[in-house]
């Protein structure tokens, strides 16, 4: 009943947010790619809150686009609204967020992957890893088809043994009632991987017509909105949409107190774990229950659509309670719920099985990425699918992987906590993860990242040029202020005065006055203007280095120390049960682990300082007795 | 690997009057000269020589110790770094003092084997040796563990843990402001901040301060008085403490309510264990039954019991000696000034006649014979002393030392329109730092306080 239907270098299965940018990425690098989804109207499609960004997940964004990724382009050009966050706080937790038109996106993405090289897009359920000696060599699909690859990419999201639960109703089912998929979870499991169970939840969806705005604070966009792409220079033609804010009422939270006893949550029919960070309203009011409202915001699909996303009211609530709890809201009295909310329990491939290549440990050639690895979000999925990509064509390619370090980006950071340190909940990024989230700015992601993307063929030579010639005016302009001393002249007191800080007694040069927290460099430009043309990032890249230098250098003081460690590789086929002296947890858990330096081995929980030390010394034991041997 | 510059004593604590700080690494030199007062600089000087001169509080002025410095430099040292000793002679407290100045710069205290870690990864000891490297390290490695748990459960770890719960509330309220900024929750000023970490500071002198004087300090050897009523513990006592000033204190253990009090006999620490029992029953018949001094002579590594010469043996104390048969005992054979009764020959086949001392505690004779005996009966390491503890306190003094000077530079930021977000890094600095010192690690409990305290989601 099989078949053989084809050979490719590099299978992706899923077509969500990081099964794009994997194939995407693979297709690019020159392998030639098939895109495997089980129904193709779903291609990058958002299950949950129509939009993209926020503290964290925008950078995220930023790096994804800054390496070569789509995300940030298909974005830029079909958001509904564009809001910059934080402006009032530091430059490095500046963070974009748009609304998106979801339809829109998703359109243009299947149109992108439709007309991209060396990629095939076919629908098809794949049921079933070829897996021979420890090497992943293909697929087979529900159809009988077997297509053949030297990689694959798993994106499944939260389609593997989905089940949707509401109420006391229950089906399996993959996010929006697509098909599930239950025989590949199996297959999975017999292929030695361990699975976990994770739960999400999204909210309600409402017609437009229904709300009462009047009742309700509108939240418009930037007036001058920014974009996630270095690549986009102007905004998508027509006007934003607004949000809309309200709140839950006494009544809203009396409805689901008094029927609690029919909250799967609390009933014990939902087994999976969920995300502290995205609990449902019936969650929040019973570890809340001394607040008195909940914001909910009301939020725009798209533009060709009079559905609403009810952002803050998540639920697994009967469909009958939900719909009481819509209308106890201010504004919503009347409302009709088009979809209702619902929870979804999913199995997800735990992750420290995986190398931070993505590739699994147990199967050569298998990477995984987005939600199977405990991931929640678009953006985190985003990330990890243009990483499995292009590790999984330069595996295919020979070449050596490619890791981003804590130190280098949010994707970073991610993929070290999945492989590191596991994840117990559906893992969501947030700045506090990062420990030099300064240096991992939204502004500065093409510093940290568009070299390497060019290096690894993601990155057009036109790009690539122009963010050399970036690089190079801010560098002269920083140095020119550097040089440039102005002496207390009345045009300069006068800026001075204007900024509202102190006049100046002797000459001083512009770095210096530009580090006082009043100066911008607006006013600098007043009295000295740079002599060739600076574009706004450019000047606001040359204002956030100079300003925060002192902190900036603390941390890249600290990165440096740590770099060593991180560059100390550990060989493959170590066995810490004979290394003399290391703490039996210890053993046990960098066995597990397998850490690929020294840096990664000293986050691995249940490790400790005189652990490292041991292993340093069993080292450099080994690497001497090692070479003296060659 | 080795970049950073690092201190320890080097010596076992209390031996003889002089005990060495090693300090190595790149800015061994420059961080020595940083608090030494010579006629040459110490920069100047060729590699191994010695350099007389003091340590200097430069800051204060304060003049620490009158010491000898060798200089070593990189690769013939121990740890093929450069290497410097300090050579001190004021005892235990300068040597402390000393190196909780070293500290207070670009030098860290060593972790357990750190130098003989270096000079192994530095090439400087047999590869063969390797297995003896990882021995030494896991062993000292495990013994600090083991100290840093006992301290765990003390006060000090009590008051340090309210403290990082306060930072942590105040670091958690900051990261949703960050990570949620259209979240309704309470806006995050800089004068909120100020205002925290200024307490936070407050709290940590405190601390600095008790510590200095030696309160926080469970350091020295665990002594024990014990004897019958009357034989004369509490004029021993106030002797010992009379006669040695340097660390009197008193404080209310958290978990059992003994009082402790600490003391240096010959530069020895001693901690004196139950002292408050010792003064409160002294005139009640029963002593040695209460569970408080059971609980004190099974802690203790020395005990002093106490006899009253002028009475023959009685059976309590045939018993306890019996029961001390395998521990460090100093018997002390009081109230030599009557006439004595006590019959010494059968205390003699029991016990080294070293290890007994004869004085009178009414007419101060006898001390310098007791401490005598403390002296030798700990050079001879009979007693472990407690370097391991001690140095332990002295990273925790630089620890918060360190983590008080992260919220200064907080509050300043706070001061000066820093954005939040900038400010906790330096917050955030403090709170690790205060988690060195009670050992918890850094996890996730940023996030769980973060989920815990505030209500968020979509």
């Amino acid at each position: 009943m099989g078949y053989v239907a084809g050979e490719y270098d590099v299978i992706v299965i899923g077509a969500g947010h990081a099964g794009c940018e994997a194939a995407l990425a693979t297709a690019r690098m020159g392998c030639n790619t098939l895109l495997l989804t089980i129904n193709l109207d779903m291609i990058a499609f958002m299950p949950c809150n129509p939009s993209i960004g926020g503290p964290a997940k925008g950078h995220v964004v930023r790096e994804v686009d800054a390496l070569g990724g789509e995300m940030g382009r298909h974005i830029d050009k079909t958001f509904i609204q564009m809001r910059m966050l934080n402006t009032g706080k530091g430059p490095a937790v500046h963070a974009l967020r748009a609304q998106a038109d979801k339809f829109q996106y998703q359109h243009l993405m299947k149109e992108t992957i439709e007309a991209t090289d060396n990629l095939t897009l076919r629908q098809g359920m794949v049921e079933e890893l070829i897996v021979e000696d420890g090497v992943c060599k293909g697929v087979v699909t529900k159809t009988g088809a077997q297509y053949m690859a030297k990689a694959v990419v798993l994106t499944t999201g939260t389609y593997l043994r989905g089940k949707i639960i509401m109420g006391e109703l229950m089906y399996e089912s993959g996010p929006n009632n697509q098909q599930p998929s239950i025989k590949l979870s199996e297959s999975l499991r017999q292929l030695g991987l361990e699975l976990v169970r994770f739960k999400t939840g999204t909210p309600p969806r409402v017609h437009k017509d229904t709300i009462d705005f009047s009742k309700t604070e509108i939240q418009p966009g930037d007036a001058e909105p920014k974009f996630f792409s270095y690549e986009t220079t102007e905004a998508p033609k027509e006007e934003q949409l607004p949000c809309w804010l309200t709140y839950t009422s006494p009544e809203t939270h009396s409805i689901i107190n008094s029927n609690l006893h029919r909250a799967p949550m609390f009933s014990g029919a939902i087994e999976g774990t969920g995300p502290r960070y995205c609990p449902s309203i019936e969650d929040k009011i019973v570890r809340f229950a001394d607040k008195p409202k909940h914001q909910l915001f009301l939020e725009p699909e798209g533009r060709n659509t009079s559905e609403y996303y009810v952002q803050g009211l998540s639920t697994s609530m009967p469909e009958d309670v939900q719909l009481s709890m819509l209308r106890s809201v201010p504004g919503l009295e009347k409302v009709e719920m088009m979809r209702n909310g619902y929870a979804i329990e999913y199995d997800a491939v735990v992750p420290t099985q995986l190398w931070p290549t993505l590739e699994t440990k147990l199967i050569s050639g298998l990477f995984t990425a987005g939600q199977i690895n405990g991931t929640s979000g678009y953006e985190e999925a985003a990330a990890q699918g243009i990483m499995a990509g292009i590790n999984a064509a330069r595996k295919v390619q020979g070449k050596e992987p490619v890791i981003l370090e804590r130190s280098q980006a949010y994707i970073g950071v991610l993929i070290d906590d999945l492989v590191t340190k596991g994840t117990a909940e559906p893992y969501r990024l947030l700045t506090s993860r990062a420990e030099y989230r300064l240096l991992l700015r939204h502004d500065n992601a093409d510093l940290r990242l568009t070299p390497l993307g060019h290096e690894i063929g993601l990155i057009s030579e036109e790009r690539h040029r122009k963010f050399l010639e970036k690089k190079e005016r801010v560098e002269q302009e920083i140095e020119r202020l550097k040089q440039t001393k102005v002496k207390p002249e009345e045009h300069v007191q006068q800026m001075l005065r204007e900024a509202g800080t102190v006049e100046l007694n002797n000459a001083t040069d512009l770095i210096t006055l530009l580090k006082r927290p009043e100066v911008s460099y607006a006013h600098l430009e007043s009295i000295s203007p740079s002599p060739v043309e600076l574009t706004d990032e450019m000047k606001e890249q040359v204002e956030i280095q100079i300003k925060y230098a002192g902190y900036i250098e603390k941390q890249l003081l600290q990165v440096e120390r740590l770099r060593k460690m991180e560059q100390k590789r550990i060989p493959d086929d170590i066995v810490y049960e004979d290394v003399h002296g290391l703490a039996n947890e210890a053993k046990s858990r960098l066995a597990k682990i397998r850490p690929l330096s020294i840096g990664q081995a000293s986050r691995v929980s249940g490790v400790n300082p005189a652990d490292i030390s041991i292993l340093l010394v069993y080292l450099e034991h080994y690497n001497q007795v090692t070479a003296a041997k060659k | 690997m080795i970049h950073d510059t690092i201190a320890a004593i080097s010596t076992p604590l209390g031996e003889g009057g002089i005990a060495v700080i090693r300090v190595s690494g790149p800015e061994a030199i420059a961080e020595v000269e940083r608090v030494f007062q010579s006629k040459k600089p110490l920069s100047a000087a060729a590699t191994h020589t010695v350099h007389y001169g003091f340590i200097v509080n430069k800051e204060t002025g304060e003049r620490i110790d009158e010491v000898l410095v060798t200089v070593m430099k990189g690769p013939r040292s121990f740890t093929a770094e450069d290497v410097v000793e300090i050579g001190c002679h004021g005892g235990i407290v300068s040597v402390k003092k000393v190196l909780d100045l070293l500290l207070t710069g670009r030098t860290r205290i060593a972790e357990p084997g750190e130098f003989t870690k270096r000079a192994f990864l530095n090439g400087r000891i047999d590869l063969s040796q390797a297995e003896a490297v990882i021995d030494v390290i896991r062993a000292k490695s495990d013994r600090a563990y083991q100290i840093a748990m006992k301290q765990a459960e003390g006060s000090l770890s009590a008051r340090i843990k309210k403290l990082r719960h306060e930072l942590v509330e105040l670091m958690a309220h900051i990261e949703v402001n960050i990570d949620y900024p259209e979240h309704d929750v309470e806006e995050m000023t800089n004068a909120f901040i100020r205002t925290r970490c200024e307490a936070a500071i407050t709290e940590i002198d405190r601390l600095l301060k008790s510590a200095e004087q030696g309160k926080i300090m469970r350091e020295g050897i665990v002594t024990a008085i014990v004897g019958r009523p009357n034989v004369g513990k509490s004029s021993l006592l106030n002797t010992l403490t009379q006669e040695n000033k340097a660390i009197v204190t008193d404080i209310p253990g958290t978990t059992r309510d003994v009082i402790e009090e600490y003391v240096t006999v010959n530069g020895i620490p001693l901690r004196l264990l139950d002292t408050a029992g010792i003064r409160e029953t002294s005139d009640v018949v029963e002593q040695i039954g209460v569970e408080k001094s059971r609980t004190a002579l099974a802690e203790a590594d020395l005990i002093l019991l106490v006899f009253n010469g002028s009475e023959p043996i009685h059976e309590d104390e045939r018993l306890l000696l019996e029961q001390l048969a395998d521990r460090n005992v100093i018997v002390i054979v009081n109230k030599t000034d009557l006439p004595q009764q006590l019959e010494m020959e059968e205390l003699t086949r029991r016990i080294d006649a070293e290890r007994i001392v004869r004085m009178s505690l009414q007419e101060e004779s006898g001390i310098d014979e007791l401490e005598a005996a403390i002296s030798a009966i700990f050079f001879s390491g009979q007693v472990e002393s407690n370097d391991l503890t001690y140095v332990s306190n002295v990273r925790h003094i630089a620890l918060l030392k360190q983590a008080k000077s992260a919220l200064g530079e907080a509050t300043e930021a706070a001061e000066s329109f820093v954005p939040i977000d900038m400010i906790q890094i330096d917050v955030r600095r403090a709170w690790e730092q205060l988690g060195e010192v009670i050992g918890d690690s850094v996890g996730d409990s940023l996030l769980d306080q973060i989920f815990s305290q505030f209500c968020l989601g979509k």
